[in-house]
């Protein structure tokens, strides 16, 4: 853990100086497709009076430079399956956007979306030192949360702090400088599968960058596709990607719990492509042409051409209805929609005040996917596309860029995490001094 | 009603297309779906893209190129004397034009005499072009001679060495030890003298470091015009102050300073009195407040036998 303390704590150093150098790269690793784009800082100040936004999201402090996507390879359920492979496809991304930016960038934070992620909350509380809580004190209060068993080979992804409490007033964003005796805190923690976590990181490696942050997608795809009265009331937000569909519900401004489906759209195109017996790039095509969930008896008429080029006029010639289509992709929609709702009945999502819920990620695309979600997530369903940022080209604002933007929003302003406060533990080494001059005195 | 294959998104099929879509994927068979940079174009993108690569690359690589060659090319001894040879030939092809060749000597404002003098002290072998001559030197070793004050050289046109002399004019006559010199008025050596007599006109002075206080010496002449007949000359003493010597080897001691208007005092008085026709050696006026006169020796016996008064004993 300890390990991970330190490379975490390495890598806000590294944003550190990709914020000094004003450029830095953003990179989203997904089923489907990885988009990097590249954001140029302009400092803290700029454009704040005459652009009239104002601090919103802390969006008109970067500006998008450059931006690329390319079909990802080598990627499983938002997992990195083949290793060189994936690495050339990011290559491909970061080398396009260089290009389109004119300039080269060293730092990378990326996100991804697999990896198992579980959500954890932890709770710890001190007795404060000097009735005054000062940075050491929050750092102690972490360093108190009991960290729960998170299983072997599983890596601490985000922790936290979400709360404060003091004494017996609670809710509490920021406790420092207050005065009581007894602090209380609330930490969300993240665990992800190390294992992929470190092949990432050696994939960035590869391409020759360094890694200023690593983030869940779920996570960032919440910052970017819930507005900011859904953040603060408790929403939950769906993000329907490739391999994987990532769910996380955000309160008062914090992820609070956070969780992943493994299934995605490409499990839609793999059934149509087995159902209609076609090759998996014409299943996708039909897919995001002629998709749906609802059928109506119109459909039955709209016959679709499947082509092929087997060389065999029969099977070259076919062509399926829409309801067909339909057919075969409603049920798997359903099923996803499904399992997260039974991710989000765990979490006790229906214990909030607010119960919005917002898809978004590319497979949220689906005409009348909204209607089938209203069904079975509750009524309170909305699709959500990112926000807008600057500079950020057109072809890129779509809801398939959820987590890129939101990890743009994420590098601009990254919530405190448990690294970002040193461990009493480093004084440790002082009182121990102590004790040996201690001893000195005693005996000579 | 319009027929679903009417719309455009929901064609129906197009046999000639379908035709073009069979033939693509055989023509594309070859090409690979999924193009990648290789890690070299990678990483030679990602260098073409830092700021100081590309500096170095456009700036200081052709500066580095262009060094190299030159040094290269000038390493060889013979071929930099070769380069500097046809730059001085060049030079000295323009220098020897006869539009630049002086080849005459003109002396103005110069007695016949010292116009020789200075043409055999200019010592230059003409003709010779004009930028190689040293009208400076020139000019200082013309004025090195004691009769020339200034001396002025140009070149003018039609290859003339044009030199304007100002004669030193003598006022002054300075007898050291057995040496004569005539000075001019600021005291500067204008020619020996084989005989005083040679310039009877010009007023006499003597003495040590006489030379460095001409001006005065010619200031005290002009106030002792009433009697300049009987002035033999001026004596320097002790390279400090002036004696008048008049004949009968009179003497007028002036003092250091204020001599000229201690001397006005004298004439005044000699006017008045007829000092200097009496029997006395010397005035001194070295003491402004109190000067004092020395008679000839045997003047105090004369003046007491003139009122009667019998003396006896030595003159003193």
């Amino acid at each position: 853990m300890t390990d991970l303390y330190q490379s975490q704590r390495a890598m806000r150093h590294m944003r550190r100086a990709a914020m000094q150098r004003g450029v830095v790269a953003i990179l989203d690793v997904g089923t489907s497709k990885i988009a990097c784009l590249i954001l140029r800082f302009d400092g803290p100040d700029a454009m704040r009076e005459s652009d009239g936004v104002g601090p919103m999201a802390g969006q008109s402090q970067f500006r998008v430079i450059g931006a690329a996507t390319t079909r990802s390879r080598g990627v499983q359920f938002g997992e990195i399956a083949v290793m060189n492979e994936t690495e050339r496809a990011i290559r491909t991304a970061v080398q396009a956007a260089q290009k389109m930016a004119n300039v080269r960038v060293d730092h990378v934070i990326a996100c991804f979306s697999g990896a198992e992620p579980r959500s954890y909350g932890l709770a710890g509380d001190i007795e404060l030192a000097d009735s005054v809580v000062t940075e050491q004190e929050i750092g102690r209060v972490l360093a108190a949360c009991d960290v729960p068993d998170i299983g072997m080979g599983r890596e601490v992804l985000h922790a936290q702090p979400v709360n404060f409490a003091l004494d017996h007033r609670t809710g509490l964003g920021d406790p420092r400088g207050q005065i009581g005796n007894r602090l209380a805190c609330d930490m969300h923690l993240l665990s992800v599968e190390g294992s992929v976590v470190q092949n990432l990181l050696y994939c960035i490696k590869r391409c020759d960058l360094e890694v200023a942050g690593v983030a869940s997608s779920a996570y960032v795809s919440g910052i970017s596709g819930l507005v900011e009265d859904e953040q603060e009331l408790g929403a939950a937000c769906i993000d329907m990607g490739g391999g994987s569909t990532g769910i996380s519900i955000f309160m008062k401004k914090h992820m609070i719990y956070s969780d992943a489906v493994r299934m995605g759209g490409d499990h839609v195109t793999s059934d149509i492509s087995k159902g209609l017996q076609i090759p998996v790039a014409v299943a996708e095509r039909i897919k995001t042409k002629h998709g749906g969930v609802h059928a109506t008896s119109m459909d039955d008429r709209e016959m679709i051409e499947i082509g092929g080029d087997s060389g065999d006029w029969e099977k070259d010639r076919r062509q399926v209805s829409r309801t067909e289509l339909i057919g075969i992709m409603r049920p798997r929609v359903e099923e996803i929609l499904e399992e997260a709702r039974v991710r989000l009945d765990a979490a006790g999502f229906e214990h909030l005040p607010s119960q919005q819920i917002v898809l978004t990620g590319g497979a949220s695309q689906i005409p009348g996917l909204d209607g089938l979600a209203a069904r079975i997530l509750g009524q309170r369903v909305r699709l959500g596309r990112p926000l807008r940022v600057q500079g950020l080209p057109q072809a890129a604002t779509g809801p398939a860029f959820a987590s890129a933007v939101g990890l743009c929003l994420f590098a601009a302003h990254p919530q405190d995490e448990w690294w970002d406060f040193d461990v009493p533990s480093e004084r440790y080494p002082a009182r121990s001094l102590k004790r040996a001059f201690k001893w000195f005195k005693e005996n000579w | 009603m319009q027929p679903l294959n009417a719309d455009n998104r929901y064609r129906v099929y197009d046999r000639a297309q379908a035709r073009t879509a069979e033939q693509r994927p055989a023509a594309r068979a070859g090409v690979r779906r999924d193009p990648a940079p290789s890690r070299w174009a990678y990483r030679m993108q990602r260098l073409w893209l830092t700021p100081m690569f590309r500096v170095a690359f456009r700036v200081g690589l052709p500066v580095f190129l262009v060094a190299l060659v030159a040094g290269l090319y000038l390493r060889d001894d013979t071929r930099r004397a070769q380069l500097t040879g046809v730059f001085t030939g060049m030079v000295d092809k323009f220098q020897a034009r006869p539009e630049f060749r002086v080849s005459l000597v003109s002396v103005e404002g110069a007695a016949p005499e010292l116009a020789e003098a200075i043409r055999a002290r200019l010592k230059l072998n003409l003709p010779q072009s004009s930028f190689d001559l040293d009208l400076d030197g020139a000019r200082q070793r013309i004025e090195a001679l004691d009769a020339v004050a200034t001396a002025e050289l140009r070149v003018r046109s039609g290859g003339v060495l044009q030199v304007l002399i100002t004669e030193r004019v003598p006022a002054l006559v300075w007898r050291e030890g057995e040496r004569i010199e005539m000075l001019d008025a600021t005291g500067a050596r204008v020619a020996g003298l084989s005989a005083r007599d040679d310039r009877p006109d010009l007023p006499l002075i003597a003495g040590d470091g006489a030379d460095h206080a001409a001006a005065e010496a010619l200031e005290l002449f002009t106030i002792a015009q009433g009697i300049t007949p009987r002035m033999r000359g001026l004596v320097r003493v002790g390279e400090r102050r002036w004696d008048i010597v008049l004949d009968r080897n009179q003497k007028i001691m002036l003092p250091e300073q204020n001599a000229p208007a201690a001397l006005e005092r004298l004439i005044a008085l000699d006017k008045a009195e007829d000092l200097l026709a009496r029997d006395i050696l010397t005035v001194d006026l070295r003491n402004e407040k109190r000067p004092v006169l020395r008679l000839a020796p045997s003047a105090m016996n004369e003046r007491r036998n003139a009122m009667g008064i019998e003396t006896s004993g030595s003159e003193l």
